[in-house]
């Protein structure tokens, strides 16, 4: 028995991609059946189209779907709704979050920044919709916003911004400018960490060196920090952006009643039982993905990874 | 004299660790100048006071007779080949060598003939497009150099710049560094651990030890005239002896060094009739390890079963030549060529 287990172990010492394989293949083939298989399966339906009189689905290949999705002007606001708020929320986060992450990566001790490590995290551990709810306290007609601008007497300034047209509302808990606030501060940290980690990676003799050759600090913000920040700035990105074209609970609790990519899917694919179509809606943030990760890779985000 | 840097009772604390203390140092234009000393002893601290990259606590920092104290690196007429070459991953070779051409808003023929020429000069003529990452560490080395020269600063700064190279390619790159010093006539401040590049280079070098300077002087001064057990220890291989072992052994009341190669070994009782007595210092030795080093022996002998005592022993014409431990030899050195140790 002890001989046995002994050439076993002489084995898998030998067979290094044995024991790597065999812990692998369980989660590949999770991923790869289960998850994208689905995945695959749900889009496939976007070529599929729904009988107008009789609601089943007709297995057939058709564009009808995907027609139908891009002819609707309603449709289309929707996705130019979903996307431009993705694209805000992003920038944004990534203005507030970047003189962050310099922080932590350039100037703090190792006691602050896990300090900081922690409560950049902190709001992670607790429920989304907790979260999401409380925002709505804060921003609502009768919330700590609006005390705070009446304290002030500036409850004119509120409302000139509330009555600025597309992006204002009755109050900030029914407009864009609400929206944007609470996806900035939900997806804040995916933002930080990011950029914070390649930050970690430039070596401060690089500024030094940039310094020495004559560049001041701007030029050696935007000659040297800022393009090698870039990865980090574009992973920050991916996960801001798309993970703002696929929420729907936000728009839900926040938002307008104008319709989001993610609600547009829940809906189709629950009440109206239109699935090719909520495949349809669904195909789009997945594609605007791709495109820019293209353009990224182009631009030369990744070659120095 | 025109002096090119005047360091004047400079102090710099990292929280309770004094990186240098009250450092006073000057540096005439034109000179080859290294600070010498073991990692962890300010050499380097001290360069990035030079550079602007720290500020001192006290003290002034003077640039040809300028107060630049307070002036930040991107306004200082000094330039930095850095340990780890610091070259921008994101930049090619060309746009690295450019750098402080664009930063300063030069374009055209006159920036590209520049970048030529000091490519040039360094040896790196068709590597323009490459990224740093595709070079080997002596071009990456070249690369450094060339973006710091190529503004032809009064003063460069060159922290261990060769640390990072094999020894073959080490020696190659001190000849270059010292023909581009005498081609540009520029003051070269030069960081190093290495004793042996000190010595080859420098026209003066500074010792440092704990955030001090223990001795400014020529290369050959400080090689034979150390001026106390640090400098002595520090600078090529010494033997010393305490002030107690110096009293017994040679009824000399002061520490002293002997530099290995200053002692002759006298093997036969003819060698010792040889000697003059009045001039050589004469004790006996245990043969405690014998070393093979090419063209020569290096024999460390235990003198009074307390002190160590190496000597170098030529192979001429017999290179299978070898020492038993344990064997018993007389040793002698003249006595002019010990040093006295103050401290």
């Amino acid at each position: 028995m002890d001989k046995l287990l002994d050439s076993f172990s002489n084995f898998i010492y030998r067979k290094k991609n044995f024991i790597f394989l065999s812990f692998l293949i369980p989660p590949v083939l999770w991923l790869g059946i289960v998850y994208l298989g689905s995945l695959l399966v749900f889009l496939g339906h976007s070529f599929f189209y729904l009988d107008g009189f009789t609601g089943q689905i007709v297995y057939e290949f058709s564009l009808r779907t995907l027609k139908e999705l891009f002819s609707s002007p309603a449709n289309i606001d929707i996705l130019i709704r979903t996307v431009g708020l993705a694209a805000c929320v992003t920038i944004g986060s990534a203005i507030i979050g970047f003189p962050i992450a310099y922080y932590m990566a350039k100037f703090t001790s190792p006691k602050v920044k896990i300090f900081l490590f922690i409560a950049i995290m902190l709001p992670l551990w607790s429920n989304y919709l907790v979260r999401v709810y409380s925002w709505k306290l804060i921003l609502a007609k009768e919330g700590i916003i609006s005390w705070f601008f009446e304290k002030l007497n500036l409850e004119w300034l509120l409302d000139a911004i509330l009555a600025t047209p597309i992006i204002g509302g009755p109050s900030l808990s029914i407009s864009y400018i609400g929206m944007f606030l609470v996806f900035t501060y939900i997806w804040l940290p995916f933002m930080i960490l990011p950029i914070q980690a390649s930050l970690e990676r430039v070596p401060n003799s690089l500024i030094n060196a940039s310094h020495d050759l004559g560049a001041n600090k701007r030029q050696t913000f935007y000659k040297v920090i800022l393009p090698l920040a870039l990865p980090g700035i574009i992973a920050g990105s991916i996960f801001t952006f798309s993970l703002t074209l696929g929420d729907y609970i936000i728009p839900y609790i926040i938002g307008t009643s104008k319709f989001f990519i993610g609600q547009a899917v829940y809906t189709h694919q629950g009440v109206a039982g239109n699935i090719p179509l909520a495949a349809a809606f669904s195909l789009v943030p997945i594609v605007v993905m791709v495109i820019y990760i293209y353009f990224a890779k182009r631009m030369g985000a990744f070659n120095d990874l | 004299m025109l002096k090119a840097l005047n360091l004047n009772n400079i102090n710099k604390s990292y929280g309770l660790i004094k990186a240098i203390d009250n450092i006073n140092l000057t540096i005439r234009d034109g000179e080859f100048f290294s600070l010498l000393g073991p990692s962890g002893s300010g050499k380097t601290t001290c360069l990035k006071v030079i550079a602007g990259f720290e500020a001192p606590d006290s003290g002034i920092v003077s640039l040809f007779d300028e107060d630049v104290t307070n002036i930040p690196p991107f306004k200082r007429h000094v330039n930095t080949v850095f340990q780890d070459y610091a070259l921008f991953p994101h930049m090619n070779v060309r746009q690295n060598v450019g750098y402080s051409l664009k930063v300063q808003k030069m374009k055209g023929p006159s920036m590209d003939r520049k970048i030529d020429e000091i490519l040039e000069i360094v040896n790196l003529k068709g590597y323009d497009l490459r990224k740093p990452s595709e070079l080997s560490g002596g071009q990456r080395q070249r690369v450094a150099l060339a973006r710091s020269l190529i503004n032809k600063p009064k003063i460069l700064l060159l922290d261990e710049p060769l640390g990072a190279l094999d020894q073959k390619l080490r020696e190659k790159m001190q000849v270059e560094l010292k023909n581009i010093q005498r081609q540009f006539k520029i003051t070269f401040i030069y960081v190093t651990h290495d004793q042996q590049e000190a010595l080859s280079m420098s026209d003066r070098i500074a010792v440092f030890n704990e955030g001090k300077i223990e001795q400014i002087d020529t290369p050959a001064n400080i090689y034979s005239k150390p001026i106390n057990s640090f400098v002595a220890d520090f600078i090529g291989t010494t033997s010393i002896f305490d002030k107690d072992s110096a009293m017994k052994l040679f009824n000399l009341d002061k520490a002293f060094s002997v530099r290995p190669e200053n002692v002759v070994i006298l093997e036969t009782a003819e060698d010792l009739a040889t000697i003059n007595k009045q001039q050589f210092y004469i004790t006996n030795g245990t043969v405690a390890d014998c070393q093979f080093q090419g063209s020569q022996l290096k024999i460390t002998y235990l003198i009074n079963n307390n002190c160590k005592l190496s000597v170098f022993k030529s192979l001429e014409g017999n290179i299978n030549q070898k020492y038993e431990i344990n064997t018993n030899h007389t040793l002698a050195w003249r006595r002019s060529d010990i040093t006295v140790l103050n401290g």
